[in-house]
Parts: structure tokens; C-alpha cells; sequence
């Protein structure tokens, strides 16, 4: 008989060490959860830090509400596929107000982010296509490029210059070449240098996506994300993204300007062969669009959480990332001290993710937190209170960086 | 060897060489995933400074075929002759 422990011997060793020196991080389960920012673990209340939940809008009382209202009307789920089975008249609505959004002629919905970039770039990286993806790129983008027939190239994360070295040793062969980058790239929270690959872009006459899934609803003026932020939304060929953070549910979009993007609705695999998202999601999904697009307070308070907590955690002697975006990363000096540090928040009550090699850039081994909108002040600096003193007693802390770690400082 | 006598074999060992722990021994038949003790990102990090190197790129399909160091050197050999 196949034995699973044998096939996985090298997994379930990690674990093993894993769970020796305190709790399984995969296997943390909440008993209840009381708010976007609170949640009950082993009977104790518990900060959360690293839920993804942006603006916090899980439980807004206009999305909940209009969540129920179509659970009631429409029941549990489509029971299939947009193609095979039918579309709801509140999909259809929903894509257009997404195409909206971003001032885009069309957008297409998933069932999960996951399935959008699975979806779309396998789909357009077909046989002689090259595919160009950063190196520090999602899963999804990397699995993504296993599913398409394309050949499939890593350019140096977040460098244009190697981009552009790449593209031009493709010089004379056929086929379209796609770039795909990360508007904020979810384990430092830094951003891709969107005005430089954008021109190389145009010099290679290639197509670029660009992944919002952690930018949706911050950056940007109208909360379209590092595109918008950038000024090159007209260069970006196709925006992608997800529902499950800023948008408090679960689902994938991608829009386009592209003429016959409709096509992809038969040809795009992802999408055909998967039931399409419960009313009650697509109609939470509207509702959460829709304060986005009214409420700019959202985005702006999610930021100034976040710059109070980057350069907060940067004064007590941590190394954080480079940009104070809403992923807050702290960089442990190794492995073993993460998950000392990692298991010591949870037993004061505070939940981030531990984020270890080879999920991380550079081998790096993270305190990986997200701030969202719905934190307050309070939670932010109980937050910094307890890392610091958590860090003080791991001997993690260098109060020599902290001069070079703040601005003007 | 390429044409041109490049001993590309020995270039990709000397770098390797200065990645790992010092008395790692390495050889053609080295097996890049179970001998060198790096991770995955780690193993596409090191074919990163390849490429620069070689000022080639090996596409990622390319990379799963190849078990030694001797294969990789080959490929790189085959990419570098295409250009």
C-alpha cells in the first residue's frame, strides 16, 4: 500500500522539528472569531496580525448583510460551471462593475485568486510563447507556468534591468512575450518598480500582467493598486487579483482592455472546469467594491497602521522590510529563533505567520505580519509592545540599526 | 568544453565551490537537488548567477531535466551554442 509518510518523509521531518519546539504553524485553529481583528485561540483572546484582512470588512454590516440577503434569495451555491451550467445575473453584474473599477473594457471572475493567475497566464502563455516571471513570484504564478506550454524564464526579483537583458536574448525567435510582476509582493511588502518595467516592456514590445492580489484598496488614489499608484494603468495589458483580502471573501478576477478577452472564457481551463462563486460571495464581493469605491478612508487608515508599525518595530532594533506597506516582515537572524519567537507571540496573544525558506526570498526567515484598517492605534502599539519584549528576551533586537532604519532619523 | 575551449564544466564548480560551506566536494556526477544541501529557491538562485555568467537564460523546464552537474553544464553548453 502507497505509504504517505514515506512519499512525504522530508515534509513530515520539517513538521516534526517544527512541532517539537512548540505549536504546528500550519495547524492553527481558532475556535471562534470575534472581529476582522480579534479572534479566541485556546480559550484566550488573540491579536490577529497576519490574516491578510486589509480593510477589515469581513464583517461590515452593509457586505454581511447583502451576503445574507442573497444566501436567502439564491441559495448556497451554483452547483457548476459558468460554461456547462449557467451564469447568475449578480456575476455578470459583478464583472462589470469590476471592469469598471479599473476602467477596463472587460474582467473575468474566478474562483479563487489562485485559479485567476492559474487561469489566465497558463491560457495566454501558449507553445513558442516566452513567459517572464519574477523570482520571487506567487505560487500560483509559479504553478501557473507549469500548466501553460509557454517557456517560462525568472528575471531577478524586482530588477528591470535583468528583465530587459532577458528580453533581448529572445531577440529573433517567435512568439509573444509576457511579463508577469506583483504590484506588493507578500512576503517583504515591497513593490515592483512598475515605471521601469513598464519601459522595458514597451522597448521589447512584450504584454505585462500585474498582480494586485496585496495592493487592491490601498495603494492608489482610488484604491486600483500599484498600477494606478505608478500612473502606467494604460501600459498594463491585464490587472489581476483576488477577493479574499482587501474584499473580505474568496474568489480571483482578471480585467483587460484587450479586444475578444471574452475568449477566454472557452478556452481558459481554470475557469471552465470549476463551479463558479455562491451567491452570497459575489453579492459581499459588490458590497465590498462598492465601499472601496465611496470610502477612500479604508486604504488611507490601513496605510498610516502600517507606517506605524513598520517604523514602530524598526525603533525597538528590528530589521524590517522596505516599505511600510500593510505586509510587515521582520527578518530573524535564523531559523530555529523564528519559530522560538513565533510560538512566544501566540502564547502573548498574538498571532502573525512564520514564514521560513523555501516560501521566502533569499533563504530569509520572517515574523510576517498584515495590518488592516480595522486595527486601531491601541492594538498597533500592543502589537510592538509585545514583539519588543519578545524580541528583547530572544536577542533578536540591534538597536544599532535603528538610527539607518528611520526616515530623517 | 565549448568551441571556443571554455571550461564551462569547471566555471559552474568554482562557483558552486564559493556558495557552499567550505569542504563540500563537488563533481560532474554531483546531483544538483539531493547533493548540494540547498532548498529549491536556493538551487534557482545559484543558476541565477549562471545565467549572468554565461549571459544566457535557462528556461525553467530546462532546469527540472537536468539531475548533475555534468547535465547542467551540457545544457548550458547547448544554450550558449544557440545564441
Amino acid at each position: 500500500m502507497m505509504s504517505l509518510p514515506a512519499k512525504f518523509a522530508e515534509i513530515c521531518a520539517g513538521i516534526e522539528s517544527l512541532s517539537a519546539m512548540g505549536r504546528n504553524p500550519f495547524d492553527i485553529r481558532f475556535e471562534k472569531i470575534l472581529s476582522p481583528t480579534v479572534a479566541v485561540l485556546d480559550g484566550r483572546p488573540i491579536l490577529l496580525l497576519g490574516t491578510n484582512n486589509y480593510l477589515g470588512l469581513t464583517f461590515d454590516a452593509a457586505c454581511v448583510a447583502e451576503s445574507a440577503k442573497a444566501l436567502q434569495e439564491l441559495g448556497t451555491g451554483t452547483t457548476g460551471s459558468r460554461i456547462a451550467n449557467g451564469t447568475y445575473a449578480d456575476h455578470a453584474l459583478l464583472e462589470r462593475r469590476m471592469a469598471q473599477f479599473y476602467g477596463k473594457r472587460s474582467a473575468m471572475i474566478f474562483t479563487t485568486g489562485y485559479q485567476a493567475n492559474l487561469g489566465l497566464i497558463s491560457t495566454l502563455a501558449g507553445r513558442n510563447d516566452h513567459l517572464l516571471i519574477d523570482a520571487d513570484s506567487h505560487a500560483s504564478i509559479y504553478d501557473a507556468s507549469r500548466l501553460g506550454a509557454a517557456q517560462v524564464i525568472r528575471f531577478r526579483h524586482n530588477d528591470p534591468e535583468d528583465l530587459g537583458r532577458r528580453l533581448r536574448r529572445l531577440a529573433g525567435q517567435p512568439g509573444d512575450r509576457i511579463i508577469v510582476t506583483e504590484g506588493i509582493y507578500s512576503m517583504l511588502g515591497d513593490t515592483a518598480p512598475l515605471r521601469e518595467i513598464v519601459a522595458v516592456k514597451r522597448e521589447a514590445g512584450a504584454c505585462l500582467i500585474v498582480d494586485e492580489a496585496h495592493s487592491l484598496g490601498i495603494l492608489g488614489e482610488h484604491g486600483r493598486g500599484l498600477c494606478e499608484a505608478a500612473g502606467v494603468e494604460a501600459d498594463v495589458d491585464f490587472v489581476v487579483g483576488t477577493f479574499s483580502k482587501s474584499l473580505g471573501a474568496i474568489g480571483g478576477f482578471a480585467a483587460s482592455d484587450l479586444p475578444g478577452f471574452d475568449l477566454l472564457r472557452i478556452v481558459c481551463r481554470p475557469y471552465m472546469f470549476t463551479a463558479s462563486l455562491p451567491p452570497a460571495v459575489i453579492a459581499s464581493v459588490t458590497a465590498s467594491l462598492d465601499r472601496i469605491r465611496t470610502d477612500k478612508s479604508l486604504g488611507k487608515r490601513v496605510l498610516a497602521r502600517s507606517r506605524r508599525l513598520h517604523f514602530g518595530l524598526a525603533r525597538s532594533g528590528f530589521q524590517v522590510g522596505p516599505e511600510p506597506n500593510p505586509i510587515v516582515a521582520v527578518k530573524m537572524p535564523e531559523r530555529e529563533t523564528a519559530v522560538r519567537f513565533w510560538n512566544r507571540l501566540v502564547d502573548e496573544g498574538l498571532y502573525v505567520n512564520l514564514a521560513l525558506p523555501p516560501a521566502t526570498p533569499g533563504s530569509l526567515s520572517l515574523i510576517r505580519s498584515s495590518v488592516s484598517s480595522a486595527h486601531t492605534e491601541a492594538q498597533i502599539d500592543q502589537a510592538i509592545s509585545i514583539m519588543t519584549a519578545v524580541g528583547s528576551e530572544l536577542r533578536v533586537l540591534d538597536r544599532r540599526a535603528v538610527a539607518t532604519a528611520l526616515p530623517g532619523a | 568544453m565549448t568551441d571556443n575551449g571554455r571550461d564551462i564544466e569547471a566555471e559552474i564548480l568554482q562557483i558552486l565551490t564559493a556558495r557552499l560551506p567550505a569542504g563540500v566536494r563537488l563533481s560532474a556526477e554531483t546531483r544538483i537537488v539531493q547533493g548540494l544541501g540547498l532548498d529549491s529557491v536556493a538551487i534557482l538562485d545559484f543558476i541565477m548567477d549562471l545565467e549572468e555568467r554565461f549571459d544566457i537564460s535557462i528556461p525553467l523546464d530546462r532546469i527540472a531535466e537536468v539531475q548533475t552537474i555534468g547535465e547542467l553544464s551540457r545544457a548550458i553548453e547547448t544554450l550558449m551554442g544557440a545564441t
